[in-house]
């Protein structure tokens, strides 16, 4: 074979190659993907399907009973809430009022959380301004 | 007053960097030598500035001065110095000053080490690491993110710093990680330079790959503390998540790995240069945007810290830094021709390709990954994200063919390999690998898990690969000089830096897979809640929960945390008997919740974990379920009767203390024993060392710059007389 088919045959190998590769990331990707929803859209939402669910945690609601936690979560903006089992380790700087994401589905009624899905974001204390105005 | 000055030096800096990026383009476009050597000292001037602005700025840290909101926002009379001291990098402001100071520093050391050199590239560098500093500088004195903001009223205390956070690894973590951001804008301005007046040789490489692999050092040794600050500071016994702020550590990570291995192709053989430009935009595009990342709030991550208002000049610059790039390399395509033609697939350089193929499809799957919920909403329109199981999924046969990469890579000749060097190359390490393999299928149960098992036995054949090619090198040595064993071995190396230290970091990366495949296939891992008095099994061990324990101002972490409660745990294991104490440290709440003396309870809890560090496993424990509910009566009495008695306050907090201690509940708690997990961080520092070793200057190359300084002495003093 001449050096210049030789080197077409070779690209058009490792082209292919990446495309394929491509098409399965593609493939995978949206295979395994869940749906970020608020907690409003999950109340609404079907049961059984897996989601990932990002809300404020209602103040007051978080109750312990032998190795599960029970709390609701709230749209940023709004007043429904969703009631949330889940099982697993609890982030540390979980605690009312703080965001949180937590992945799982609905069964008979609540959230029930996959184990250890639950992430706490950074709270916002360490944002805001403690007293007085910036000059 | 301190203020006064650190502000003037921004502003003056931002001054000095555009005048300096002007001088150096005129320069340049001129021909001028005397504007280029002025838009060097420009950038030494702001690395003067911004070091005096450091320099307040921490001041002001250390007097606890809450007239400053930086350090009324986190930092405090009560935090311990080491983490006043540290405190800054974890504001906004603050970790941009820290960013900007870092690439003046890099700027002035290879602006001097250059001054001589590259007449043509220099100027043209000069200016594109003035404008980057320019931006930098910009965010800061026009885009409001200002470090010596101050306060009309500056509170009497400070909120401290984010409890999270004090952990040495994570203080040392954020400078080590903008290290390496930062150093890859050096060889990245040498790059764009060098398109600009098309001198598209390897001296640019030349000249900046040490800063390529200093910041390829910094940067992993960033993510490594902080894949190790993950596992012994978050309670949750993990180092790795797969978190969108670690993912976009890693990316710049992976891509300069590749650029590191495919320049050594151009300086050999003049090809890849394509490659070699448009990998060191993207590495340096990687590491802008893992800096935007960490701050935007553009991806839901444990460390999004809100939105900020950073986005928009933010993505503005990466888009003009990336626009810009691409038409440069576009216009410069035929300067950029490689000189050499691939001769072989069995090839040194051949491999390198390969590897670089390996590392980018690396680097785009976790790009995907961690864009994925941005790509899914421009898609589909729903927001959809992916997690962990998807990026294992992808990442571990592109790891396992990396490894087994980085043993083949060293055993090829450039150019073409023989049927002879294959041989005498490959049937040892082959021979390892096999043996390695029956020995784990017949006397383990490694096989339980297939990817662990393949990434074993390519470990055995990485490792015997580097130890036969260092063998050979030192027996070589010591036929031909005559030098003992040692001696001969030291030779080898002092002479060949670049390339032992390079074979040193394969043996770490090895290493350190070694830990990873052998802790996340093979660990235990026991959620239970207990009572004191009751036992549990972990793996091999018995745990019993002997008693709770609790202490004041006493948190052996020296966090500063003023109350600890805590756990003592015995582990038995046949004669093997030991105790573990691990722990969680409450914060006050600064919101007022909680009452006069339930605030004291009410505010952050953070567990401190314990670890029993090993080299053949650790055993990991922490509380992960406390159980307050007892105290819960005796603080709402507490509140109402000495709510205004700030005397008794810390009475009464010690009664509390005493009353968990002595009516105990059942708390729950997470072990985990993981096997060989420590040899993630021996592999880590053995890769560190390889680094050093390929950085440390050469003897030749230190005589051959004494030989240049003494005959530019010499020129200077003829020319004089």
């Amino acid at each position: 074979m001449d050096p210049a088919r030789k080197r077409k045959v070779r690209l058009v190998v490792a082209l292919s190659a990446a495309v394929l590769l491509a098409g399965a990331l593609v493939w995978t990707s949206f295979g395994e993907a869940t749906q970020a929803k608020s907690p409003s859209q999950v109340l609404r939402a079907m049961p059984g399907r897996s989601y990932q669910v990002t809300g404020k945690v209602v103040p007051g609601s978080i109750s312990r009973s032998g190795g599960l936690l029970h709390f609701r979560v709230r749209d940023r903006n709004g007043s429904a809430s969703l009631p949330v089992v889940y099982t697993g380790v609890v982030p540390d700087p979980f605690r009312d009022g703080r965001e949180v994401i937590v992945t799982g589905r609905m069964r008979g009624g609540s959230f029930v959380g996959e184990r250890d899905s639950l992430v706490t974001k950074c709270p916002s204390k360490f944002q805001s301004q403690p007293g007085g105005k910036t000059l | 007053m301190t203020g006064a000055v650190g502000s003037a030096c921004l502003v003056i800096g931002l001054l000095t960097a555009i005048y300096a990026t002007i001088a150096a383009v005129v320069g340049a476009v001129t021909g001028r030598r005397e504007l280029v050597t002025s838009a060097r000292r420009a950038v030494y001037c702001l690395a003067g500035l911004l070091t005096i602005a450091m320099v307040m700025l921490e001041s002001a840290y250390l007097r606890s001065d809450f007239s400053y909101k930086l350090v009324a926002q986190n930092s405090s009379t009560d935090t311990p110095t080491f983490y006043k001291f540290t405190a800054m990098w974890s504001s906004q402001e603050g970790s941009l000053l820290l960013w900007v100071f870092l690439l003046s520093v890099y700027s002035s050391v290879v602006l001097l080490l250059t001054r001589r050199r590259l007449r043509e590239i220099v100027p043209w560098a000069t200016a594109v690491l003035g404008a980057v500093a320019t931006f930098f500088l910009s965010l800061m004195v026009i885009f409001g993110q200002e470090p010596f903001a101050r306060l009309a009223s500056p509170p009497a205390q400070g909120n401290g710093l984010e409890p999270l956070l004090r952990h040495p690894a994570m203080m040392i973590h954020p400078p080590m990680l903008y290290s390496g951001y930062v150093g890859f804008s050096i060889p990245f301005a040498f790059a764009i330079g060098a398109l600009i007046v098309r001198r598209t040789d390897a001296d640019w490489i030349r000249s900046t790959r040490r800063f390529a692999l200093i910041a390829w050092t910094f940067l992993g040794t960033g993510i490594l503390l902080g894949a190790l600050w993950s596992y012994s500071e978050l309670g949750w016994g993990g180092y790795w998540g797969w978190d969108a702020v670690e993912n976009a550590a890693l990316i710049p990570w992976l891509l300069g790995t590749a650029f590191l291995h495919s320049v050594m192709v151009q300086e050999k053989r003049g090809m890849l240069k394509r490659w070699n430009a448009s990998l060191i935009v993207a590495t340096f595009t990687a590491a802008l945007l893992g800096t935007f990342l960490v701050r935007s709030g553009v991806l839901s991550s444990i460390h999004a810290f809100g939105a900020s208002t950073l986005g928009v000049p933010f993505l503005v610059f990466i888009g003009v830094v990336v626009c810009a790039s691409v038409a440069l390399i576009v216009s410069r395509l035929d300067s950029l021709r490689s000189e050499a033609r691939l001769d072989s697939l069995l090839s040194r350089e051949a491999f390198f390709l390969l590897n670089n193929l390996v590392l980018i499809a690396l680097a785009v799957v976790i790009f995907w990954g961690t864009f994925f919920p941005i790509i899914s909403e421009a898609v589909t329109g729903t927001k959809e994200s992916v997690g962990p199981p998807f990026f294992d999924r992808v990442t571990v046969p592109l790891a396992l063919v990396l490894v087994g990469l980085s043993g083949i890579g060293p055993l090829l000749t450039w150019r073409r390999v023989t049927a002879g060097t294959l041989r005498r190359g490959f049937l040892l390490p082959l021979a390892v690998a096999g043996v390695t393999l029956t020995v784990l299928l017949v006397f383990s149960d490694a096989s339980r898990s297939l990817p662990s098992l393949a990434m074993f036995t390519l470990i055995a054949f990485v490792l015997a690969v580097v130890t036969q090619e260092v063998a050979r090198g030192t027996s070589a040595r010591r036929m031909i000089a005559g030098e003992s064993w040692p001696g001969a071995f030291a030779s080898l190396v002092t002479r060949n830096r670049r390339r032992y230290g390079g074979y040193l970091v394969h043996a770490g990366i090895s290493v350190l897979f070694l830990g990873v495949a052998a802790s996340s296939a093979f660990h235990t891992q026991r959620d239970v809640r207990l009572m004191p008095g009751q036992s549990t099994k972990v793996g091999a061990y018995t745990v019993t929960y002997r008693r709770p324990t609790g202490g004041i101002r006493n948190d052996r972490a020296g966090t500063g945390a003023p109350i600890s409660l805590g756990a003592v745990l015995d582990f038995r294991k046949g004669n093997q008997h030991w105790t573990m104490r691990p722990s969680r440290n409450y914060y006050a709440a600064t919101d007022g919740s909680g009452g006069a003396i339930g605030r004291f309870f009410s505010g952050e809890s953070l567990s401190e974990i314990d670890v029993r560090w090993g080299l053949t496993r650790d055993v990991w424990t922490a509380i992960t379920q406390p159980n307050l509910s007892k105290l819960s009566g005796p603080i709402r009495i507490a509140n109402a009767k000495f709510g205004n008695a700030p005397a008794a306050q810390g009475l009464i907090v010690a009664a509390l203390v005493a009353r968990y201690v002595n009516y105990p509940v059942p708390i729950g708690f997470r072990m985990i024993v993981s096997p060989m997990i420590a040899w993630i961080w021996i592999g880590g520092a053995v890769v560190m060392l390889g680094a050093l070793t390929a950085l440390w200057p050469s003897p030749e190359a230190r005589r051959r710059r004494a030989t240049s300084l003494a005959s530019a002495r010499l020129g200077r003093e003829l020319s004089r007389a």
